[in-house]
């Protein structure tokens, strides 16, 4: 079976009429929206129409999935300006009058068609002061950590994050200023802040609060309002600010 | 984009042009005041020309931004100061109540000088 | 200067502009019922010194807010350089600071 073999079983039932798909093909230098038309279907996701598209028009689309159950991130990609999960963005909700537009995500530059390069998604995070320091030894035990507690609580409601970059594809800031860390770095770094594990409380502060970091957050919202998990970035950024000046103040409680 | 229509996203914008008018102002408005070193009579001129309609409506739309600022800003030091009540809570609220309250003291404003 | 430091400074001077403007408002307000002439304007500016002490501490926070305000803007907005939007913010912050003071000098009736 090749991959424009157009006798092969098809996997749901056509509800009637067709879709139209404008998928923008290209790559770093440049490229533009083509159009292609697939049958609707019941329970029809995005993924489903791009991966439809891909097997029987154009066996050169480069995109990306994984899981395709919502779980993985991968198929994060601007379905009518708004970066989603393709596999958990059902089409009746989202065409518009029989159409939709699928786009590489925005904020990252593009390899090919809809897969971009997410290398500057995951320097920041390292940059945010994103990385674990432990502070004890295979030999000592376990710490103690209440999950009740309201360091833990902060933690937990930030680390479910799965880095697919829908968040940093939401923000305005990003796309402004190139410096800007971004709300899954700066969120990360609040999960940090409120571990009482990490050894590197300091470094992790002054980098979430330095050029690039927390300040530059104006709390439009677009990235909570977009995560797919429900995490909240502009609350973990506001939520660095106040332990910021705090500290700046020498009252910051641990 | 569909993740920018909604309430925050207005706000921090009404926050960065009427931050944006009223630096703009300033600089006028310093130099206007400055009017009154050169005596008594020359700042009466001004205060003369400011009394036409549209001065009074351009003075009264920077009593409208200077309200829209300071509400809007009270709300961002609240979000940066204060535990978040929810995680997805920006306090929409305060927008509608700041628009409104800055309508307000336009209001006052146009009640003074009509 | 650090961005942490703007980022402080640009809070603390909106904490303390906040009431100042309040009362800057109830003074503009109060004006216009009770008259916009230079003679009306000036005898209250210049009947007391904490008529410019406050204006003055207004002009300096105003100083310290607007020029970062302006920074961010230009850095986000235009494709202007670090270097040209920082030398634009001093240069605001210069012009705020001596064109208030000046204007507060102006109301205060010394200069008389």
């Amino acid at each position: 079976m090749t991959a424009t073999d157009t006798t092969a079983p098809v996997p749901a039932t056509p509800r009637g009429g067709t879709l139209t798909v404008r998928l923008w093909r290209g790559d770093a230098s440049g490229g533009d929206y083509q159009t292609y038309s697939v049958p609707r279907r019941d329970n029809q996701t995005v993924l489903d129409v791009v991966t439809e598209v891909q097997r029987r028009q154009a066996p050169d689309l480069a995109y990306r999935f994984a899981c395709r159950v919502g779980v993985c991130g991968s198929c994060a990609m601007m379905v009518n300006d708004t970066p989603r999960w393709t596999c958990r963005t059902h089409v009746s909700k989202v065409a518009e009058g029989g159409t939709i537009t699928v786009a590489p995500l925005r904020n990252l530059p593009v390899i090919r068609d809809l897969a971009t390069d997410m290398t500057d998604f995951f320097d920041k995070w390292q940059k945010a002061g994103g990385r674990f320091q432990g502070s004890a030894t295979r030999d000592e035990p376990m710490a103690q950590v209440d999950p009740s507690s309201k360091a833990r609580r902060m933690a937990d409601a930030g680390i479910e994050c799965i880095n697919c970059g829908v968040c940093y594809s939401a923000c305005d800031v990003v796309a402004w200023d190139k410096d800007y860390l971004g709300p899954a770095a700066l969120n990360r770094a609040w999960t940090l802040l409120n571990d009482v594990r990490h050894a590197d409380q300091k470094g992790t502060l002054d980098k979430a609060m330095a050029q690039g970091g927390c300040g530059s957050c104006h709390t439009q919202g677009n990235c909570m309002r977009a995560c797919p998990v429900g995490i909240s970035p502009t609350r973990a950024i506001a939520g660095i600010k106040r332990m910021s000046l705090l500290d700046f103040i020498g009252m910051r409680g641990r | 984009m569909s993740a920018r229509r909604h309430g925050s996203y207005a706000a921090h914008l009404g926050h960065r042009l009427s931050g944006l008018a009223l630096a703009l102002f300033l600089p006028a408005h310093f130099l206007a005041l400055g009017l009154a070193l050169e005596g008594a009579d020359t700042f009466d001129a001004f205060l003369a020309f400011a009394e036409m309609p549209l001065v009074k409506a351009a003075e009264w739309g920077l009593v409208v931004l200077l309200g829209l600022h300071l509400f809007f800003g009270l709300r961002l030091l609240l979000l940066e100061m204060l535990p978040w009540r929810d995680p997805s809570d920006d306090r929409p609220a305060l927008i509608g109540w700041g628009a409104a309250a800055a309508l307000v003291l336009g209001g006052v404003f146009l009640w003074g000088v009509i | 200067m650090s961005e942490r430091q703007l980022f402080v400074l640009q809070r603390l001077s909106a904490l303390v502009m906040a009431p100042m403007v309040l009362l800057h408002l109830g003074v503009i307000l109060y004006a216009t019922r009770t008259g916009l002439s230079a003679e009306a304007i000036l005898t209250r500016t210049g009947s007391t010194w904490l008529w410019p002490a406050f204006y003055a501490a207004f002009v300096l926070a105003v100083t310290v807010h607007v020029p970062i305000g302006v920074r961010n803007v230009l850095r986000e907005w235009t494709p202007l350089s670090r270097g040209a939007v920082n030398g634009i913010a001093i240069a605001a912050a210069a012009a705020c600071l001596i064109l208030g003071l000046r204007a507060v000098w102006a109301i205060s009736g010394w200069a008389a």
